[in-house]
């Protein structure tokens, strides 16, 4: 090792091979992905670009480095392959002895109970054994589908309903996948708390809406104003009582006497956090979408679809 | 203080210089670059211990936009990355590169309008990071036009650094100075090609995230590593008065360091394709062998003779920078293991880690290789001499106390937080005492930087008051009737 022009060849190549492989490859691979209905039941296109005002909000999030103590990103350890039993039929009997005879792992007539449908008749089987149970137990009269149900301390959290996958990034510029968990993980927090209100009184005052949060107060994001008595507040305040709480007219703690104006910033990073969900079923992160999600929008899908329950599994 | 014997002489002695020479050429170049390192550093610790306390009272300066947690302490990495890191070590590389070479740095003043313009970038950078002008990708938050000015300031003190290895005069190439040329290469490439990839004309989606932590990986793992490893295989033979055990050995390091660490640094979990965590797990676990050589190289080169030395103040400074980067590197490997990252990663022991590596074993390294230059560079021994050994105490426990506690508490927070029984809100305040406790570390580190900072000052004070003084007072001095006359 005399001789530089090796040792910069060396190096070269080193670096080239890791260029190729973390920063070429991917680029090929995923960088040009687009849109796509790749979902099974309701031919959404996803994912869909941030609407106007999310996207400013976008550079709130980035300029006040939220992503230093809040990450995006669900994980999931792994995925159960459940038998839904949604209607157990006239004859339990008949029921229970088809799924007996199916030979899914149930050998004792006493381990089944059908009654109390709908729920969860076989947890966490194999795939081919939540199929043939399924055929057997729709064959028997009773109505059952296979259900994914994604797994994880993540998920039983309530962070999210599956893991998040590259395409839930797709339009997003810059993208916040984050490192760190100071704060609960923002992947779906426009599911858990879909208030814009509560947003923006949390981001006001933290510790006032969550006891004892370490977040701080984004007070800068907002502007306060004194309230003349008998003065009229404006449209979108948040209103405050002479003891600097929250006014809330069901527990009559007031009178108010300010009110707390939300600049654009504030709306823009309000609207940016309601974007936040990820809960469309994916082939790449197979789910089966909670049953409220399909009543909702049972009117203009198909009867069939819903009934059997809208899973991406393989079909059946 | 004397390194003789990191020149061999020359078969023709005529074209041989002296080690002063080789000094006095560093003078200019490495003032600007290590006075300026020095006031980053004492910023960086300023600014980050202004984000820990935040952990003690979320609403401590909260109220102004450009003090909030999110904006400080991005700042203070910033600092330290930039300010300090690259900084000191450019100015480290370029020493050692003229005395391993037998030569004179090249082109003193370019290297100093290089460091100027690094400055100014710098500079730049963490106002644009206080205004919210942040990228947003982590250890790569300084802005486009900021990043103009860093990389043209880099590419001037790199072409001279390679320039002056090119000019040596002794040819026989020793491991740091590998090192050295590796490292000045690869960051040029990982920052040019983040910078473009990342704001220019942005790559979508999820690959934002991949190439964000490709350079971090990089910057962190192999740039500050080659760096931080070539001062302490040139400084730690060198205090010890033998050579360096065994180059075969800096050589596996060197390989390892080059195929497996560049691959390293992708989170098991991230979103993206499954292979690309997968590959990045298998060469992070494979860089123990780095580790090992490490070990072992300079176990041998110390041996058990190193309490008998006396070893000069900096020399502690480089046996913390290599037992910080042997732990940091075990931590590094362990959170990789896909088991352990599900519970690690997301969490405080992370951050645990990247201060050790980065604090504790590369800015300890190059603070020592600061303290050990400066006097040889200015011909004038530090003003408080007994404050390095000071500095040095403070910054090993500052460091321990910063790094113990957030590595124990970010142990416990990821396995409550693998417990969805344990509400988030509990898990979030279980961590503050462990953060507190980490304060105190950062307050620690600040006042060893104060003593650095001081001292590097009252030098300089003292440098323009032997050498400028007299030589102004000469000049502006009126004439004597005498001398008129003659």
């Amino acid at each position: 090792m005399n001789y530089g022009p090796l040792i910069f060849l060396a190096a070269f190549l080193g670096l080239s091979a890791s260029w190729f492989g973390f920063v070429l490859t991917p680029q090929v691979q995923i960088g040009r992905e687009q849109q796509a209905t790749n979902t099974v039941n309701t031919a959404e296109m996803y994912p869909q670009a941030l609407p106007g005002l999310a996207n400013q909000g976008l550079e709130v999030y980035r300029e006040n480095g939220c992503v230093y103590c809040h990450s995006q990103q669900v994980r999931q350890n792994g995925t159960a392959v459940n038998v839904l039993l949604s209607d157990a039929g006239t004859n339990a009997t008949a029921v229970v002895e088809a799924l007996l005879k199916a030979n899914v792992g149930v050998t004792n007539a006493d381990e089944v109970n059908v009654s109390g449908a709908p729920k969860i008749l076989l947890r966490d089987t194999t795939v081919e054994r939540a199929k043939a149970a399924v055929t057997a137990l729709n064959g028997a009269g009773a109505k059952a589908s296979v259900e994914l149900q994604p797994l994880g301390p993540d998920i039983a959290r309530g962070w999210g309903t599956r893991r998040t996958v590259a395409a839930d990034y797709l339009y997003e510029h810059t993208v916040f996948p984050g490192s760190q968990r100071v704060g609960p993980d923002l992947a779906n927090v426009a599911l858990r708390l879909p208030d814009g209100n509560w947003q923006l009184r949390h981001l006001y005052s933290p510790a006032a809406e969550v006891s004892g949060s370490p977040m701080p107060a984004y007070k800068f994001l907002f502007e306060e104003r004194k309230l003349e008595p008998g003065q009229r507040a404006s449209g979108d305040a948040i209103l405050l009582n002479a003891s600097g709480e929250f006014f809330d007219p069901a527990k009559n703690n007031g009178p108010a006497v300010s009110e707390i104006i939300p600049k654009p910033e504030a709306k823009a990073l309000v609207a940016y956090l309601l974007s936040r969900r990820a809960e469309t079923p994916l082939f790449v992160a197979p789910m089966t979408p909670p049953p409220a999600a399909n009543n909702s929008s049972a009117t203009n899908t198909p009867a069939a679809t819903a009934a059997t329950g809208s899973t991406n599994a393989p079909a059946k | 203080m004397n390194a003789n014997r990191s020149t061999s002489p020359l078969a023709d002695g005529n074209s041989s210089i002296s080690i002063s020479e080789t000094d006095v050429s560093c003078r200019v170049p490495l003032f600007v670059l290590f006075v300026s390192a020095a006031i980053w550093l004492f910023l960086a610790s300023v600014f980050g211990l202004m984000a820990s306390v935040k952990f003690h009272d979320p609403n401590f300066l909260s109220n102004t936009a450009f003090l909030t947690y999110g904006r400080v302490h991005p700042v203070a990495t910033n600092a330290l990355l930039y300010g300090f890191g690259i900084q000191a070590g450019l100015g480290v590389a370029l020493w050692i590169l003229a005395r391993l070479g037998n030569t004179r740095v090249a082109q003193p003043l370019v290297i100093a309008i290089g460091g100027s313009l690094w400055n100014l970038g710098v500079l730049v950078g963490i106002f644009e990071i206080f205004l919210g002008n942040s990228t947003g990708f982590e250890a790569l938050e300084m802005p486009g036009y900021a990043a103009v000015f860093l990389f043209l300031g880099y590419l001037l003190i790199g072409i001279c650094a390679a320039t002056t290895l090119h000019s040596r005069r002794e040819r026989r190439l020793e491991s740091p100075q590998w090192f050295f040329l590796a490292a000045l290469f690869w960051f040029a490439w990982i920052y040019s090609t983040a910078m473009l990839l990342l704001g220019g004309t942005p790559v979508r989606g999820i690959t934002q995230a991949i190439v964000a932590w490709w350079f971090s990986a990089n910057l962190q793992n192999v740039w500050l590593v080659f760096v931080g490893l070539a001062a302490s295989f040139y400084f730690i033979p060198l205090l010890m008065n033998r050579k360096l055990h065994s180059q075969y050995l800096a050589l596996l390091t060197f390989w390892t360091l080059i195929l497996f660490a560049s691959w390293s640094g992708i989170p098991n979990s991230a979103p993206v394709p499954a292979w690309i965590p997968a590959v990045s797990t298998v060469a992070t676990v494979l860089t123990i062998i780095t580790v090992l050589a490490v070990i072992v190289n300079v176990y041998k080169t110390v041996g058990y003779g190193c309490s008998q030395t006396s070893n000069p103040p900096s020399g502690k400074f480089f046996a913390f920078g290599i037992a910080a980067f042997v732990v940091a590197w075990l931590m590094n490997i362990a959170a990789a293991i896909p088991d352990i990252n599900s519970v690690l990663h997301f969490t405080w022991f992370t951050t645990a880690q990247w201060h050790l590596n980065v604090y504790g074993f590369f800015s300890l390294t190059m603070l020592g290789a600061i303290y050990y230059i400066v006097p040889l560079v200015t011909g004038m021994e530090w003003p408080f001499v007994k404050w390095v050994r000071a500095h040095y105490w403070l910054a090993a426990i500052g460091t321990i106390v910063l790094v113990l506690p957030m590595a124990i508490g970010g142990v416990i927070q990821g396995t409550k937080l693998s417990n969805p029984q344990v509400s988030f809100i509990e898990t979030a305040k279980g961590m503050l005492p462990f953060l507190k406790a980490s304060s105190v570390g950062e307050l620690f580190i600040l006042l060893g930087h104060l003593l650095l900072l001081i001292n590097i000052i009252a030098l300089s004070v003292r440098y323009h008051k032997k050498h400028f003084v007299p030589v102004y007072e000469a000049a502006t001095a009126e004439l004597k009737p005498s001398e008129a006359k003659s």
